[in-house]
């Protein structure tokens, strides 16, 4: 069972991570950008795969976007309920779900993006741009190989909760949220650059 | 020189730290192989052909005498009593054990040094103009403006898993020798009218299995934007570069498919995120970068020396080595040297641990206890008084140090090849060893004159092969070594991209190869023209003509 830390403790997860069914062959369309397409070819999801996607009844569920585009006007009455959370993968482009929700975001309790693997880097690149370009406030979720090592750099993008892979031990990547006491540059987390530091402990108090 | 202070010091032993733990992990079998790969690797520590290789960063290729102590002594104690200088200015040890790398990084750490960056899918060491500082055409001195990046980059949270790795150079001259259009982001730094700073921006260019010269995305940026700026291009590469493909992968790739404008559209379309923000650099922050690279505290000297004068009239095989290992400084009355690390019939950038302490002298009784790393592989001693070249010269020739070849065909740019790189298709030591001794006669190498000739053992281009007048590159043919040649490549202001001038050859026939070239450049040249100028002039037709001959066609057979 994974473990879910938000902020830097372990806590009770109740959400129910809603993943596509598996669709065999993954069509390659253009998804969202079209440049997305042209250059890195991610498969994007078929319709009638999405279709397909069961999503529980009841309770909080955290959703696919494509899952979310095609159909949030059925779920309309639990998104008010505060019951709809929806997740990105990596290649998927935050702009769209924007759009969806009249760009306001923080109409979201939950947002979750997956890192499909540890060495896929886009998530970081998708933290930074859901809470400096479109201001969202509210969870945001690592989810997939989230692993102790990359927990220092989720943490200054901008996450705030990781649902971690299964075999990692909570305590220790809590550590790690910890590695470094003083990063040089700045990020979602509003770091001062230590070259500012540097300045401000010149001038006397 | 950069000095750390408290912070730089907290991140490196907390970084020796992290290693530590995920070094045991692996070794404990907690971490896979797999996972701590791109871990090990941004700590610059290779699995290789017969060893572990570790490679050392050198920001910016500048180093303290005491720091290339310690690079000695951790050679002695940890490796084979050696380590390589590579084309990124940084060094590499061949032979650390696995189970000792933490404790190499340790002892780094005890003199501001790491192997931070020097691999992996992140944005690696800057590499500047080994002559900042000191040279005479230096508009603005790049090494400022190298440490606000080095800063920048160091653990930057969002690019430490970029799609392929991410190589920056910075250059503040006339003449450009940093290669800016053959890197991800080149960036050359001048002043407008009005003497601001202001950066000219190139993105996309690169060697390696595509060679392209990069392309101008801003043309003149204020300088204080750079870290935002920057920020921009590599979210842009972060989200959109290719990651199917490792071949694919680097920025080039993805400015190429949707062409440099679009591409700076949407760099700038991100800039605006962040455009004055926070991380916008202040001048007193630059001020106090800069304040780290004052000119040492030199007195002043007479521009003639009448002693040097006087051995430079005497001594033909000092006026040699003063022709080829000495230029020019901004200060009169002194010079800077570079110590050459090829020395003919050894591995080109090589250099023992004696040798490490000896430059270490020397740069503590010359030229103030600093020197740098050519991306030539040679090291460079850039504040030495004129009336001190003598008796240097003569203690650099004593621990083969003064090889008067700087800039000629034996000053090869060449990796470490097949000997010990897991990625090599081909060896390229011995290569280099076979050309230097088919040139092994001083006068024949001054009469050709400027030649630079690069080897790379395989596609990944290490050896800068595209940018050199020569270019030699290992290839695979149905698992037998065999070597592309390619002529009229060039860095600097004129950067160009080699032609292949035909099928490949045999290890054995490369120097006699190289040698059809230079006769062929001989006989046509005219008195002022450089190789580079005649291969210009004349095409690669008469190149190839003359290599292949009567047997291009048995070469095409039997090469294919």
């Amino acid at each position: 069972m994974a473990d879910l830390i938000r902020g830097e403790a372990l806590a009770q997860d109740v959400w129910t991570w809603v993943k596509l069914p598996d669709s065999g062959e993954p069509v390659r369309k253009s998804a969202g950008k079209v440049v997305l397409f042209k250059l890195t070819g991610e498969p994007a999801a078929a319709d009638d795969v999405i279709d397909r996607c069961e999503v529980p009844a009841t309770g909080k569920v955290l959703i696919p976007l494509s899952v979310w585009l095609r159909r949030h006007e059925a779920l309309a009455a639990r998104m008010a309920a505060g019951e709809i959370g929806v997740w990105l993968d990596s290649h998927e482009e935050p702009a769209e779900l924007a759009d969806s929700l009249g760009g306001d975001l923080n109409r979201l309790p939950l947002i979750g993006v997956n890192f499909p693997k540890f060495i896929d880097g886009r998530g970081f690149s998708v933290g930074f741009i859901l809470r400096n370009r479109y201001g969202y406030r509210n969870e945001m979720r690592a989810l997939g190989d989230v692993l102790r090592d990359q927990m220092f750099f989720f943490r200054r993008t901008g996450f705030d909760a990781y649902l971690l892979r299964a075999d990692q031990k909570p305590e220790r990547c809590i550590a790690a949220l910890k590695d470094f006491s003083t990063p040089y540059q700045t990020s979602t987390d509003g770091n001062v650059p230590v070259f500012r530091r540097r300045i401000g402990q010149k001038v006397p108090a | 020189m950069y000095r750390y202070d408290d912070y730089d010091r907290a991140l490196v032993i907390e970084r020796v730290a992290q290693y530590r733990d995920q070094l045991q992990r692996n070794l404990a079998g907690e971490l896979s192989d797999d996972e701590f790969r791109p871990l090990r690797l941004q700590n610059g520590l290779y699995i290789q052909r017969h060893a572990p290789m570790l490679r050392i960063a050198i920001p910016y290729g500048m180093l303290a005498s005491r720091q290339l102590r310690k690079l000695a002594d951790i050679a002695r104690r940890y490796d084979r009593e050696y380590g390589h200088f590579t084309t990124r200015q940084n060094l590499q040890l061949n032979w650390p054990k696995l189970e000792d790398t933490a404790d190499i990084l340790a002892e780094l750490a005890t003199v501001e040094m790491h192997a931070i960056q020097t691999s992996g899918n992140c944005i690696r060491n800057i590499t500047t103009d080994p002559f900042a500082g000191v040279a005479p055409d230096e508009i603005v001195d790049p090494r400022p403006y190298c440490e606000v990046l080095r800063q920048w980059s160091t653990f930057h949270p969002e690019f430490a898993f970029l799609p392929r790795k991410f190589k920056i150079a910075v250059s503040g001259t006339v003449e450009d020798r940093a290669v800016t259009y053959a890197h991800d982001v080149g960036l050359q730094l001048y002043r407008d009218d009005q003497g601001e700073v202001l950066v000219r921006v190139i993105v996309g260019g690169g060697m390696g299995r595509t060679p392209i010269l990069g392309s101008v995305i801003h043309d003149a940026l204020p300088w204080r934007h750079l870290p935002t700026y920057l920020d921009a291009v590599l979210r842009v590469y972060n989200r959109y570069g290719r990651r199917d493909n490792a071949y694919k992968a680097r920025i080039k790739i993805l400015v190429k498919a949707i062409g440099a404008e679009e591409f700076a559209r949407q760099v700038n379309e991100e800039w605006q995120l962040e455009r004055d923000g926070i991380a916008t650099v202040t001048d007193e922050e630059l001020a106090l970068a800069a304040a780290a690279f004052q000119d040492p505290d030199a007195p002043a000297r007479p521009a003639r020396d009448a002693g040097f004068d006087e051995k430079l009239a005497s001594d033909r095989a000092f006026a040699r080595w003063v022709s080829r290992c000495v230029r020019a400084h901004k200060r009169p009355g002194y010079r800077s040297v570079t110590l050459s690390l090829k020395p003919h019939g050894l591995p080109p950038g090589d250099i023992t641990s004696a040798q490490m302490e000896a430059v270490a002298d020397l740069a503590d009784r010359y030229s103030f206890g600093e020197l740098r790393v050519t991306h030539e592989q040679n090291l460079v001693l850039a504040d030495v008084p004129l009336a001190d070249l003598y008796a240097l010269w003569q203690e650099a020739r004593k621990h083969n140090l003064a090889t008067p070849n700087i800039g000629l065909l034996t000053d090869m740019i060449c990796c470490p090849g097949g000997d010990f790189c897991s990625l090599a298709n081909a060896k390229s030591i011995p290569i280099a060893q076979a050309i230097q001794a088919e040139f092994d006669d001083l006068d024949y190498l001054y009469d050709i004159g400027d030649l630079e000739l690069n080897i790379s053992g395989c596609m990944n281009s290490c050896g800068h092969h595209h940018v050199g007048h020569i270019g030699i590159l290992g290839v695979d043919k149905a698992g037998s070594e065999w070597y592309q040649v390619s002529i009229g490549g060039a860095q600097g202001n004129t950067t160009s991209l080699g032609d292949v001038i035909g099928p490949s050859f045999a290890a054995d026939e490369v120097p006699g190869v190289v040698k059809k070239l230079i006769e062929t450049y001989v006989e046509a040249r005219t008195p002022e023209e450089r190789f580079l100028d005649t291969v210009r002039r004349l095409g690669v037709a008469p190149f190839k003509a003359r290599v292949y001959g009567e047997s291009s066609k048995k070469a095409e057979v039997t090469h294919g």
